[in-house]
C-alpha cells in the first residue's frame, strides 16, 4: 500500500516580506509547542510545515517583526 | 539515531507550571543539586499556560476563606472521595505561593485598599482571584529558572522511566522530536509535570489538535509511571469541561461570573446555580444540553459596555487569546448575541477532576523516588495553583530524597528494548501513518467511552484498542517530528485502553457526568466509597483495587455533604417554560 499525503489549508500564514528568518530568526520556530513550524530551506522564511495547530499564538506573539498570522484552523472556525 | 547519555540529580519531566516549580525548589533546597527540566516542546512557552493564565481558581486567602473551608468544598465537589490530607496540604500552602508569585513579579488584581480582590465563584467559598494581567506567566517561571540555575533540554519526548532492583527510580529515556535522538537519562529521583492526557477524546469538531487541553500533552506521564509500576488512581472520573462550541477554549464562566455572566439555555434562563466546574454540575450542563431546552449559552449581553469590555479585555488578552479571534470570524459580539457552548471532549486531568498518577501529600508516587505534580497528579481540582504547590512539594521532597540514594545502577537491557521500540517507525517504508492510528483511537474513545457510560460499549472499545494495539507495531514514520506522533499514538491508545477498564470497574454512578453509568445508575457508598488504584502487574496487564479513603481531617455536616447535589436552580426558570 503506497502512503499519500492529504492537502489542508494551514491557519498559520507568515509574511515572507517581514521575516527576518534569513537574518537568523527562528523565534516563532522555538515557541511552538506542538512543534510545527519550520524553516524554508530554499526560501529561508518561516513557514507552517504541520496543519497540527492549538492557535495558542506564541508564534504570533513573539514575533519580533510581526510576521506572523495565527488564523483559527478551518475545521473550527 | 544517536544514542545521547546524561546523568543528574534529579530530572523533572514537563516544563509547564508545575515543572519549573519542582526544579526552581529543588536547586532552593540544594544548589549543589544537578537539576534537569525536560520539556517536549520549549520551556518558554510550554504547558496549559503557554499564554499566560486569567485567574486563581483556588486561591485561599486568610480572611477570605480558610483551608478548612476550602478542603470541604472540594471533598464535596468529589462526592466525598478524596485524600483530604492532600488538599489540604494544598489549601495550607496555597497563600504562601500567591505572596512568593506576587514577589516574582505575577500580578493578581487587587482592590483599592490593596488587598487581594477575590471573587465567589465555588458553591460555598471565595477563591477565585482574577488576574487581567496574567498573560506573563511563562516569561516571570523563565527567569527564575535561569537564576536558580536549573539546566534546560527542550524538544525530548520522555518516553519510559528506568527502574532498578527495589522498583526505585534510575531514570528516564526519550528521543528528540528533531534529530530521533536517543536519550538515556541517569538519575536518583524523577519528578513528572507532563499535564493532562488532553489527546484522548476528539474534538467535536473534528480538528486532532482542536483540544480543550494544550494537545502537546497526550498524557506521558501518566503512561510512563503505570508502566514503571506506579499506581494510577481514579482513572474512571473523566474531564468534560463546558466551552465555547467549536473554539472549545472556556467559555469562561469563572471570569464572567463574578461580573453577572452566567450559563443559560436556548430561552435565555439560568438553570444552574453555580458554574464552577464539577461533575454535578456537567451533569445539569449535559441534561439541558441533550434535553431539549439545548443549546447552552453563555449569557453577557444583558451587561453594561464597561462591564464586557473588561471581560474582553481578559478573554481575548489571556489564556486562549484567540477567543476574540475566533468570535470575530463568525460576528459574535458579547454585547448583542449569547455565545454558543458546548461539552468537551474527555480527558484525565486533575486539574478540574480527580484522576492521575496517585500521590500523597507530599507529591510522592507509589514507588521510590517518583514525583508527580499538576494535572497528571492525583491532587483533585488542583488547578494552576496547585500545580505550583505541588511542584513546590515535589522538588523539596525530591532534593531531601535524593541526598540519601546511592548511585542508581541503568539497566541496560531495558535501554536496548526501549530504543528498539521508539527506532521501530523510522525503519518502516509502510504500515498506517500515526494519524490514521491517532484519529481512529481517538473516534473509538468517543464512540464507546463518553458517557454515559455503557457496559457493552466500554468492552467493543477495548476490543478495538487491542486490535489498534497490533497495529502500533506497523506504524511508519517519515522523520523525527512524525516519529512524536507515532510515540504519542502509543501513549493515547495506553490512556484508552485505562480509561475504559477504569470505567467497568467502578460499578456505580458518581462524580455526576464524569462516571454515569447506564447500567449501575445509582451511587453505591456501601461498596464504592473508595478509590480505585490501577498498576501493571507483572505481565502488564492492568490490576484494579479498591483504596480506602482515609479518615478526613476536616469533619462535614449532613448539610455541607449534599451542596453539590442540588445545583440545579430551584424552579422559576421550569415554570416560566411550563
Amino acid at each position: 500500500m503506497t502512503i499519500t499525503t492529504t492537502r489542508t489549508q494551514a491557519p498559520v500564514v507568515v509574511d515572507d516580506d517581514k521575516c527576518i528568518a534569513d537574518k537568523g530568526c527562528t523565534v516563532c520556530v522555538d515557541v511552538c509547542p506542538l512543534d510545527v513550524l519550520a524553516i524554508d530551506l530554499v526560501k529561508n522564511k518561516a513557514f507552517m510545515k504541520f496543519d497540527e495547530c492549538w492557535y495558542c499564538m506564541p508564534c504570533e506573539k513573539d514575533c519580533p517583526t510581526g510576521a506572523v498570522h495565527v488564523n483559527i484552523p478551518y475545521l473550527v472556525r | 539515531m544517536k544514542t545521547i547519555e546524561l546523568e543528574y540529580d534529579i530530572v523533572v519531566i514537563g516544563g509547564g507550571t508545575g515543572g519549573p516549580m519542582a526544579a526552581v525548589k529543588a536547586k532552593e533546597k540544594n544548589p549543589k543539586l544537578r537539576v534537569l527540566l525536560l520539556d517536549k516542546a520549549n520551556v518558554k512557552r510550554s504547558g496549559a499556560i503557554s499564554m499566560g493564565m486569567d485567574g486563581l481558581n483556588n486561591a485561599v486567602i486568610p480572611g477570605h476563606a480558610t483551608p478548612e473551608q476550602y478542603t470541604k468544598e472540594i471533598t464535596v465537589a468529589n462526592d466525598g472521595i478524596v485524600d483530604q490530607k492532600g488538599v489540604y496540604a494544598y489549601a495550607s500552602n496555597s497563600f504562601a505561593m500567591i505572596e512568593e508569585l506576587d514577589k516574582w513579579g505575577i500580578k493578581f488584581e487587587k482592590d483599592e485598599t490593596g488587598d487581594y480582590a477575590v471573587r465567589k465563584v465555588h458553591h460555598i467559598g471565595s477563591y477565585v482571584l482574577p488576574m487581567p494581567e496574567g498573560h506573563h506567566m511563562k516569561r516571570v517561571l523563565y527567569r527564575q529558572l535561569k537564576k536558580a540555575r536549573v539546566e534546560i533540554t527542550n524538544r525530548v519526548v520522555a518516553t519510559r522511566l528506568l527502574t532498578g532492583a527495589d522498583g526505585e527510580i534510575t531514570g528516564v529515556m526519550g528521543f528528540d522530536c528533531r534529530t530521533a535522538d536517543f536519550y538515556v537519562i541517569k538519575a536518583k529521583a524523577v519528578v513528572i509535570c507532563t499535564g493532562a492526557a488532553g489527546r484522548l477524546g476528539l474534538p467535536a469538531s473534528g480538528y486532532m489538535f482542536g483540544t480543550y487541553e494544550n494537545p502537546t500533552n497526550t498524557g506521558e506521564g501518566h503512561v510512563m509511571a503505570y508502566h514503571a509500576g506506579a499506581e494510577l488512581t481514579n482513572l474512571e472520573c473523566f474531564q468534560i469541561n463546558p466551552l465555547i462550541k467549536d473554539y472549545n477554549g472556556p467559555a469562561c464562566a469563572y471570569v464572567t461570573g463574578p461580573f453577572g455572566g452566567y450559563t443559560s439555555n436556548n430561552a435565555g434562563e439560568r438553570f444552574i446555580e453555580c458554574d464552577y466546574w464539577s461533575g454535578q454540575m456537567m451533569m445539569e450542563f449535559f441534561n439541558e444540553l441533550e434535553g431539549g431546552k439545548g443549546p447552552v449559552f453563555l449569557k453577557l449581553d444583558h451587561l453594561a459596555e464597561e462591564t464586557i469590555s473588561e471581560i474582553e479585555h481578559i478573554l481575548h488578552t489571556n489564556e486562549r487569546p484567540s477567543r476574540g479571534r475566533f468570535h470575530e470570524g463568525r460576528g459574535t459580539d458579547y454585547r448583542k448575541a449569547m455565545i454558543e457552548m458546548h461539552i468537551s471532549e474527555i480527558g484525565f486531568c486533575s486539574g478540574h477532576s480527580a484522576s492521575g498518577i496517585w500521590t500523597n501529600e507530599r507529591g510522592e508516587c507509589s514507588i521510590p523516588g517518583l514525583y508527580a505534580a499538576g494535572d497528571c497528579a492525583s491532587i483533585p481540582h488542583n488547578y494552576m495553583l496547585g500545580a505550583f504547590v505541588y511542584g513546590k512539594f515535589c522538588g523539596e521532597n525530591a532534593a531531601d530524597y535524593v541526598a540519601g540514594a546511592s548511585d542508581p545502577r541503568v539497566d541496560q537491557d531495558r535501554v536496548q528494548i526501549e530504543r528498539e521500540r521508539v527506532a521501530a517507525p523510522l525503519s518502516r517504508s509502510e504500515g498506517p501513518t500515526p494519524f490514521q492510528v491517532e484519529y481512529k483511537t481517538r473516534r473509538v474513545v468517543n464512540d464507546y467511552l463518553q458517557p454515559p457510560k455503557v457496559t457493552r460499549k466500554m468492552e467493543i472499545g477495548l476490543q478495538r484498542f487491542d486490535e489498534i494495539r497490533e497495529d502500533l507495531d506497523h506504524m511508519v514514520a517519515e522523520d523525527p517530528h512524525e516519529l512524536m506522533r507515532a510515540m504519542e499514538a502509543h501513549t493515547i491508545r495506553d490512556c484508552a485502553e485505562l480509561a475504559a477498564r477504569a470505567s467497568l470497574f467502578r460499578t456505580e454512578s458518581r462524580w455526576g457526568l464524569y462516571h454515569l453509568c447506564v447500567d449501575h445508575p445509582e451511587k453505591d457508598d456501601e461498596n464504592w466509597f473508595c478509590h480505585t488504584n490501577v498498576t501493571s502487574d507483572s505481565n502488564g496487564n492492568a490490576k484494579f483495587r479498591k483504596r480506602e479513603v482515609e479518615p478526613y481531617v476536616v469533619e462535614l455536616n449532613d448539610q455541607e455533604k449534599v451542596a453539590y447535589q442540588r445545583l440545579r436552580v430551584a424552579s422559576p426558570a421550569t415554570a416560566k417554560a411550563a
